[in-house]
C-alpha cells in the first residue's frame, strides 16, 4: 500500500509533465486544427496545480508513514524524528524543494489564468503559453535529474535524518515564502515577454501586472527576513547578515523587483520606460533562475546546498541560458518597436523615478559581481579567490544613502510644473534641518557621537517626518477622515524601510560582543547587565542529546530573565550543534551561545547585548505588508 | 548654440564624476578580494605585510592546543605535504574538528605563523571545503585513508 503512493505520486507528477506539453504545444499546434483549441490552454493552465499538489501530498504522506524505501525520505527524516520536522523534510533536501518550486509555479500560473481574463485573448493565450514553457522546464529538470520519488536499492531499517541545522521554525516556512516570491516573478517575466511579442505595452497592462510585481516583490522581502533571522539565531554568532552568495543569490532578484515595481509605475502613470520596464522583468526572473543555479548547482557550500549531481548544474545552466538567451534574443528584435509616448523634462518625476532604477540596478550588478567573479575565476582555474564583506559594504552602502534619501522626499513632492516649485525647495530645506536638529538630538540624549550613526538617524528621520507630515496632512485636508487610499502601500513600505535602517544602523554600530572563558558561577558584566552562570544541565530529547548552560541575568541586582544556551549532539550524524539563549526585546536582545568546552566546567562563552536589532525584521514586515496592502487595494478597486 | 556649449560642460562634468566613481569602485573590488593558498603554496614574500588572505587544509590530529584562560586557540592545518601553524583568539565553529577541512582567513607573521581573524568550517561531515578538497586532489589516497581512520575511530 505504502508503496501504491509513492507510485501514485510519480505519475502524478508525470500527468503534470504531459499536461505542460499540451499546454505548450497547443498554441502553435492546435490552433491549426481547432477553432475551439484556446479552451485547451486555460484548462491545462489551470488544471496543472491540483495534479502536482497532489503528488506533492502523496510525498508528504511518504514522510510521515517513514516510507524508506524512497532514497529522499530516507536521506532527510528518520523514525525518531518529530512529525512537524517530517512535514517540513518534505521540501528540506533537494529534490523535495525542486518539487515545491514546481508547485508554486503551477499555482502561480493557476492564478495568471483564473485572473486574466480581462486581457485580450491573443495576449492571454500567448502568456499562458509561456509559463507552460517554464512549467516544462523545471518538471523535465524534475524527472531526470531531481525525483524525489527515486527507490533505494536496498530499504534501510531507518532514515539518516534531517540536518540539525534545518530543524527548525524558521526554516519550515522559510523555503516556501522565498519560493512563492521567486517562483511568482515567473508570471512577471512571462508577462514581458508576452509584450514583446506584441510589440506592445498599454498602460492597463501596466497596471494588471503591477500587483503580481508587488506580491512577489513581498514575498521575496518576507523570505528574505525569514532567512537573516534565522541566521541569527540559528548560526549562533548573532550575524543578520553575511553578504553570503547564497544570500546575495536573493537579494539581487529583490533590488531588480524593488526597481521594477518603480518603473512600473512610471509605465502606467506616464507612459515611459516601457522597455526598461520589460528588460528589468527579464532581469529579475533571470536572477532568481542564477539564484537557483547557484545555490543547487553545489557550486556554493553552505546549509542550502546538498550533496550534488553534476548533472543537476549542467541541466540548470543550459535551462538558465536558453531562458535569458531566447528571452534577450525576442526583446532585442522587438523592444526599438514598443514606442514611449512623452518625452519627459529634466526635473520632474519621470527624472526621480530613473534615478532610483539607475541606483537599484548599479547596486544589483556590483553584488551580482561580487557572486560571479569568484567562481568564474575558479571555473577558469585561474585563482582561488572570495570577496570580502568590506566590498559590499563600501560599495553597497553608498548607492542606498541617496536611494533613501529619495525615498523620503519624492513621494511628498507634487510635480505639477515643469520644476521644482519654490515650495517645494523650501519645504525641501525645512524638512532638511528639522531631520537635522532630531538626529542631533538623539545622538545627545543617548551621548553617542558617531557619523555613521549620525547618517543613519538622519535617514530614519528624514523618511519618518516627511511621510507622517504627508500622512496627516492628507488626513485634515480630506475632511472627512479617510486614509489615503491608494498610496498607504507605499507608506507602509518607505517607512518599514526606515525602520529597517534604524535597526541596521544601531545594532552594527553599538553592539557589545563579549568572548570570555566562563566557570560555573563565574559572572561578567555586559553593558548594565550581569550575566551569572549558574549551572548545566544535561537534558535528553527523541533525537538529540543536549548541555544545557543556565545564565541568570541581573540588572542592579534584581533577576530580569533566565537564558538557556544549548550545546546540542545529535545521534544520526555525531555533530554538535549550537542553541543560543536569547532575551528578545523591541529596545534589545541580550544573547547568550556556549561556544567550546574548554576543561571540567570551563566554556567559551559568546555574550552579545544586541539594541534595536528586532527592528530590522519588523521594518521587513512592514515592507513586504506595504506591498500586501497595495494588492489587496488593487484588487478591491478592480472589481 | 549657447544652450548646447552648456549642456556639453554637463556631460563633460557628468562623464568625468562617473570615471572617476568607476575607478574608486575597481580600486575597492581589488583591495578585497580574498586569495586562497594552500600550507605548500605560501610562500613568505609573495603578499605584503598584514595582506589578509585565506589558508585551508586538514586540521593535524591531536594539535589544537586551548588556552585556558581565555579564548586563545593554536592548531595546525596541512596539505600532507606542508603543514603551518595557526592562531586564533575566538571561538572556533561546532564543525571545526581535527582530522577535518577548514579555511581560515588571516595573515601570515615574519616567523611563518599564520594569525586567523576568521575559521570557517561549512561543510557537514560528508564533504570538505571546496577550496581545500581541489588542493588536496593531488594527495587524495592519503586523505581517503585518513578520513577512514577517522571513521574507525
Amino acid at each position: 500500500m505504502s508503496n501504491m503512493i509513492s507510485y501514485i505520486g510519480f505519475f502524478l507528477i508525470l500527468l503534470a509533465l504531459f499536461n505542460s506539453i499540451i499546454l505548450v504545444s497547443s498554441q502553435p499546434l492546435l490552433s491549426r486544427i481547432d477553432k475551439s483549441y484556446q479552451q485547451v490552454i486555460f484548462s491545462a493552465s489551470k488544471i496543472q496545480f491540483p495534479i502536482v499538489l497532489l503528488s506533492f501530498i502523496c510525498l508528504i504522506y511518504s514522510f510521515l508513514i517513514n516510507d524508506f524505501s524512497l532514497q529522499y525520505v530516507s536521506s532527510n527524516s528518520n523514525s525518531a524524528l518529530p512529525y512537524f520536522y517530517k512535514i517540513s523534510a518534505t521540501w528540506a533536501g533537494h529534490e523535495g524543494s525542486m518539487l515545491l518550486w514546481c508547485l508554486i509555479l503551477s499555482f502561480w500560473m493557476f492564478l495568471a489564468s483564473y485572473f486574466s481574463k480581462t486581457l485580450d485573448l491573443e495576449f492571454r493565450k500567448n502568456f499562458l503559453s509561456i509559463m507552460g514553457v517554464l512549467n516544462l522546464g523545471f518538471l523535465l529538470f524534475l524527472v531526470f535529474t531531481s525525483n524525489p520519488f527515486e527507490k533505494n536499492l536496498s530499504v534501510p531499517i531507518d532514515g539518516k535524518d534531517l540536518n540539525p541545522l534545518l530543524q527548525d521554525f524558521g526554516l519550515i516556512v522559510h523555503p516556501p515564502i522565498l519560493y512563492m516570491g521567486y517562483v511568482g516573478l515567473s508570471v512577471v517575466f512571462s508577462f514581458a515577454i508576452t509584450c514583446c511579442i506584441h510589440k506592445e505595452f498599454k498602460p492597463e497592462w501596466a497596471n494588471w501586472i503591477r500587483p503580481w510585481v508587488l506580491a512577489s516583490w513581498s514575498f521575496l522581502t518576507l523570505g528574505i527576513a525569514l532567512g537573516s533571522w534565522w541566521a541569527y539565531y540559528e548560526l549562533g554568532w548573532g550575524g543578520w547578515w553575511f553578504w553570503d552568495p547564497v544570500e546575495n543569490a536573493s537579494f539581487m532578484p529583490w533590488l531588480m523587483t524593488t526597481a521594477l515595481i518603480h518603473s512600473l509605475i512610471m509605465c502606467e502613470q506616464k507612459q515611459v520606460f516601457k522597455n526598461w520596464t520589460i528588460l528589468l522583468s527579464i532581469f529579475a526572473f533571470s536572477l532568481s533562475l542564477l539564484g537557483t543555479f547557484l545555490v543547487r548547482s553545489g557550486i556554493l557550500i553552505s546549509v542550502h546546498s546538498f550533496a550534488n549531481d553534476p548533472a543537476r548544474g549542467v541541466f540548470i545552466l543550459a535551462f538558465l541560458s536558453i531562458i535569458i538567451g531566447s528571452s534577450l534574443f525576442i526583446y532585442f528584435l522587438n523592444a526599438p518597436q514598443i514606442k514611449d509616448r512623452n518625452k519627459f523634462n529634466l526635473v520632474s518625476k519621470e527624472t526621480f523615478f530613473l534615478l532610483n532604477n539607475i541606483l537599484l540596478v548599479t547596486a544589483t550588478f556590483t553584488i551580482l559581481l561580487g557572486t560571479i567573479y569568484p567562481l568564474l575565476l575558479d571555473l577558469l582555474g585561474l585563482e582561488k579567490i572570495s570577496v570580502g564583506v568590506p566590498y559590499y559594504n563600501l560599495v553597497f552602502l553608498p548607492l542606498m544613502i541617496p536611494l533613501v534619501f529619495l525615498a523620503g522626499f519624492i513621494p511628498i513632492i507634487k510635480f505639477s510644473t515643469s520644476s521644482l516649485s519654490d515650495r517645494n525647495i523650501s519645504k525641501l530645506f525645512q524638512s532638511i534641518l528639522l531631520t537635522f536638529i532630531l538626529s542631533f538630538l538623539v545622538l545627545y540624549a543617548f551621548n553617542k557621537y558617531s557619523i555613521p550613526i549620525l547618517v543613519g538617524l538622519f535617514l530614519f528621520f528624514w523618511i519618518i517626518i516627511n511621510l507622517v507630515y504627508e500622512l496627516i496632512k492628507n488626513m485634515i485636508t480630506a475632511k472627512s477622515f479617510s486614509w489615503p487610499g491608494k498610496n498607504i502601500g507605499m507608506y507602509f513600505a518607505h517607512i518599514g524601510l526606515a525602520v529597517f535602517i534604524l535597526g541596521a544602523t544601531i545594532v552594527e554600530n553599538d553592539k557589545t560582543e563579549k568572548e570570555v572563558i566562563m566557570g560555573i558561577s563565574d559572572q561578567i558584566k555586559v553593558k548594565e547587565y550581569n550575566f551569572i552562570f549558574r549551572d548545566m544541565k544535561e537534558i535528553k530529547a527523541a533525537n538529540y542529546d543536549a548541555l544545557v548552560g543556565i545564565f541568570d541575568v541581573k540588572k542592579d541586582g534584581k533577576l530580569i530573565t533566565t537564558l538557556f544556551p544549548e550545546k546540542r549532539l545529535y545521534f544520526s550524524n555525531d555533530l554538535p550543534m549550537t542553541e543560543a539563549g536569547i532575551e528578545p526585546g523591541l529596545s534589545k536582545d541580550l544573547y547568550v551561545t556556549l561556544g567550546n568546552h574548554i576543561d571540567q566546567d570551563k566554556w567559551s562563552v559568546r555574550i552579545y547585548h544586541k539594541p534595536l536589532v528586532r527592528l530590522i525584521w519588523l521594518g521587513a514586515i512592514l515592507m513586504a505588508l506595504g506591498g500586501i496592502i497595495n494588492v489587496a487595494y488593487r484588487r478591491k478597486r478592480q472589481l | 548654440m549657447k544652450a548646447r556649449t552648456v549642456r556639453l560642460y554637463y556631460i563633460v562634468i557628468i562623464i568625468f564624476f562617473l570615471v572617476i566613481l568607476f575607478f574608486l569602485f575597481i580600486k575597492t573590488f581589488n583591495e578585497n578580494l580574498l586569495f586562497y593558498r594552500s600550507p605548500s603554496q605560501i610562500s613568505q614574500n609573495e603578499f605584503p605585510e598584514n595582506y589578509v588572505f585565506r589558508i585551508g587544509g586538514v586540521v593535524v590530529d591531536n594539535s589544537l592546543i586551548k588556552s585556558k584562560t581565555s579564548t586563545d586557540k593554536e592548531f595546525r592545518i596541512t596539505d600532507f605535504e606542508k603543514s603551518i601553524t595557526v592562531k586564533y583568539e575566538g571561538i572556533l565553529p561546532d564543525l571545526f574538528r581535527e582530522g577535518q577541512g577548514v579555511v581560515v582567513r588571516g595573515k601570515l607573521l615574519n616567523n611563518g605563523i599564520f594569525v586567523a581573524e576568521e575559521v570557517l568550517a561549512k561543510h557537514d561531515e560528508t564533504y570538505m571545503p571546496p577550496e581545500v578538497k581541489d588542493s588536496l586532489k593531488v594527495n587524495r589516497e592519503i586523505l581517503i585513508d585518513s578520513s577512514k581512520s577517522l571513521q574507525l575511530k
